[in-house]
């Protein structure tokens, strides 16, 4: 039988077998930043250990920082500490740090893949479930808690049952407008919030093979959001062309030697998946959330579902959201628009919201936040322009960061207003207590900024 | 890590499906740098009208008096979305030492076995039963047998749990000790398995003033042959 391009990375990577338990499973690289490391740091320091392989950790600080005036001291004392106390143990322990202020700060999964530390056939983990983006390599990169970080520190090394296999076949041309980010919340509202659970997949067929690394990166980063442990596409030629002459990637001799060895990361012919699912990218329109999990989600035209059966949690999530069962959701008023976070804050994210945006101004009514992947995104930006055509267009640029995807860092959405996000998560309380998300692509996200309300961006384009 | 062998308690229904670790602790809650305190702050946006704990929300299981007990029983998909342990992390810190669900987030079930929380899967109709049962009613989780319970009736369904944590849990053993004693398996697997890509890809190193000072790919690559692991 052969083997899946899941199955290749894992052996590769499986130092030993607990019988009737999880394998001990090495890991290439551990990113971290300062929200999930430092109690993982404290019981290191209470065990007497040190960190083992300190040269395959990369820290930066993302979550907790302002995306303002990041120059001057973090205002709020509990996050400075947080930061603070990064920047301590990082220094104690050896390892790298791009925190703030350093030309590499960023998202830690928008770092990740522009330096080159992501890589085809790596493990990697991150405190951090949205660790999946990675996977977009053809690694088996996810998400952990931080007694599991403390385990890698010690020993370069977690403990993980092996996961069953899903493939997602995504064949067809995508409309125009129909961007990644729409055939993820799309695969997301066919399997639900928990359809993937249990489960790794790779997303495979002609659809994914055409998209760019950002776009593919917008995929696998919400396969958390189906429950999935994580979700990878094996490399080609555009991964390839991508991670070349990237800061950390090899060069000369050694680059060849890698995209040799790179090559042979695919899933065999007759490789055997626990469950396959077709979809076809034709039938998908840009996509928008209605309700508090990522898997109540529409085509932007639709009604949301009548709830016929009275189902407590469907009619708790849509008077969270202040919405109508059966309406139409087209047109509803919007307060707030945020594009960024580590699904959409790259820089071909951003050309493409200034692209569409150039020459037109943001509604009266609305606040639009920019917020780059890291800092290099915020440069290039810079450098090309795109910064005066966001001032021109009344949008705000911020600094890199987390910011409004979490409700944690200053960035916050207020209580009852509406937000059209690019993020990850619709949760209640999730932009802020009482924020209520829509979850959207740049381009939907872009085209309410312009109108004020929920707009089908296709109408738009020139 | 506290051993866990067998709990007999009231419980706490809370029959919401899909309950994401945001609403279990809130991010704005996470800045603390130890483990400790997170219990206050537990499903705090469900359990408070706002951010001033004085008002809290009558109409919560956790602020209503007949509701009590170490076991929390919640509906399907419990504990997805982020992998932030402060999640279970609050729920020890407030009590709960049994989490029961008819189906658990992944990341979820291991943060709660690592901090000496069960999470017990069982099947639909057995929780929509728990949550039919009146206040008064008591529970029994027994690891050994691995089953739960109803002590009235002595209604009672099994769960699964992989013998390595089963292990693990009854003896109060985490996994960091484990994975300590495996460093020679480790170390082996390394020299077996390290790779040239490894040796090339380190990150790069700055100093105080952002000025580049280490870059690999200046440096001789001197490592041994390139010989495929796939």
């Amino acid at each position: 039988m052969g083997k899946s391009l899941f199955d290749k990375v894992w052996d590769a990577h499986v130092v030993k077998t607990i019988e009737d338990g999880p394998s001990v499973l090495y890991i290439d690289r551990h990113l971290i930043h300062e929200v999930t490391s430092p109690q993982a740091f404290d019981g290191l320091k209470k065990r007497g250990a040190g960190v083992f392989r300190p040269a395959q950790t990369i820290a930066t600080a993302d979550h907790n920082v302002p995306t303002m005036d990041q120059h001057l001291p973090i205002k709020e004392a509990l996050s400075r500490l947080q930061v603070e106390a990064l920047v301590n143990n990082c220094a104690a322990h050896g390892i790298t740090l791009y925190g703030l202020g350093h030309p590499y700060q960023g998202i830690v999964h928008v770092i990740g893949p522009e330096l080159g530390i992501t890589q085809p056939g790596m493990t990697i983990v991150c405190g951090d479930s949205h660790t999946s983006t990675h996977g977009a390599f053809g690694t088996i990169a996810f998400g952990i808690g931080t007694s599991e970080v403390e385990m890698v520190f010690a020993s370069q090394c977690v403990l993980q049952s092996k996961p069953r296999l899903m493939r997602i076949n995504i064949e067809g041309a995508l409309q125009p407008g129909v961007l990644s980010k729409d055939i993820i919340l799309y695969i997301i509202a066919r399997l639900s919030a928990s359809g993937a659970t249990g489960y790794f997949i790779e997303y495979a067929g002609s659809t994914i093979k055409g998209l760019s690394m950002e776009a593919r990166m917008t995929i696998c980063n919400m396969s958390i959001e189906m429950g999935a442990r994580g979700g990878m596409i094996a490399p080609d030629d555009v991964t390839f062309a991508y991670l070349k002459g990237r800061p950390c990637t090899p060069a000369g001799a050694a680059w060849d030697e890698a995209v040799e060895e790179w090559r042979q990361l695919y899933s065999d012919a007759d490789a055997v998946f626990d469950k396959e699912v077709d979809i076809d990218a034709s039938v998908i329109t840009p996509m928008i959330t209605y309700g508090t999990n990522p898997g109540m989600g529409m085509g932007i035209n639709e009604h949301i579902p009548a709830n016929g059966a009275g189902d407590a949690n469907f009619t708790k999530a849509i008077q969270y959201m202040g919405l109508t069962a059966g309406a139409a959701i087209r047109g509803h008023k919007v307060d707030y628009v945020f594009i960024g976070s580590c699904t959409n804050s790259r820089i071909e994210d951003l050309r493409l919201v200034a692209d569409f945006v150039k020459g037109r101004q943001k509604a009266a009514h609305v606040e639009v936040w920019i917020v780059p992947g890291s800092k290099q995104v915020e440069q290039q930006a810079i450098a090309e322009g795109i910064d005066k055509i966001f001032t021109a267009a009344g949008f705000h640029l911020r600094q890199p960061g987390c910011s409004a995807c979490l409700g944690m860092n200053e960035d916050k959405i207020p209580a009852g207003k509406y937000c059209v996000s690019t993020s990850n998560r619709n949760f209640e309380g999730r932009q802020g207590a009482g924020a209520r998300t829509l979850l959207a692509s740049p381009l939907t996200a872009a085209a309410a900024a312009i109108t004020g309300y929920l707009t089908d961006a296709r109408e738009l384009l020139n | 890590m506290q051993a866990f062998t067998i709990l007999q308690s009231r419980f706490v229904p809370l029959s919401i499906e899909n309950i994401d670790t945001d609403q279990i602790i809130p991010a704005r809650f996470l800045k603390a740098t130890t483990r400790e305190g997170f219990g206050e702050n537990l499903f705090r946006d469900w359990r408070y009208l706002d951010d001033d704990a004085a008002k809290p929300r009558p109409d919560f299981v956790l602020n209503q008096p007949q509701y009590s007990g170490q076991i929390l029983v919640a509906g399907k998909n419990f504990g997805c979305g982020s992998s932030r342990e402060h999640a279970a992390w609050s729920l020890a810190d407030y009590g709960f030492r049994v989490v029961v669900s008819s189906f658990f987030a992944d990341i979820f079930t291991n943060n709660a076995l690592n901090n000496g929380v069960l999470p017990v899967t069982v099947p639909d109709g057995f929780l929509q039963k728990l949550f039919s049962l009146d206040s008064e009613a008591t529970l029994t989780a027994d690891l050994n047998l691995q089953t739960i319970s109803i002590d009235a009736t002595g209604e009672a369904v099994s769960f699964e749990i992989n013998s390595y944590k089963k292990t693990c849990l009854l003896n109060g053993y985490d996994d960091i000790s484990f994975l300590l004693s495996c460093k020679d398996d480790i170390e082996a697997f390394e020299k077996k398995s390290f790779r040239v890509i490894e040796q090339n890809s380190r990150p790069l190193e700055f100093d105080s003033e952002y000025n580049l000072i280490g870059n690999h790919q200046h440096k001789k690559n001197n490592s041994k042959k390139f010989t495929s692991i796939y």
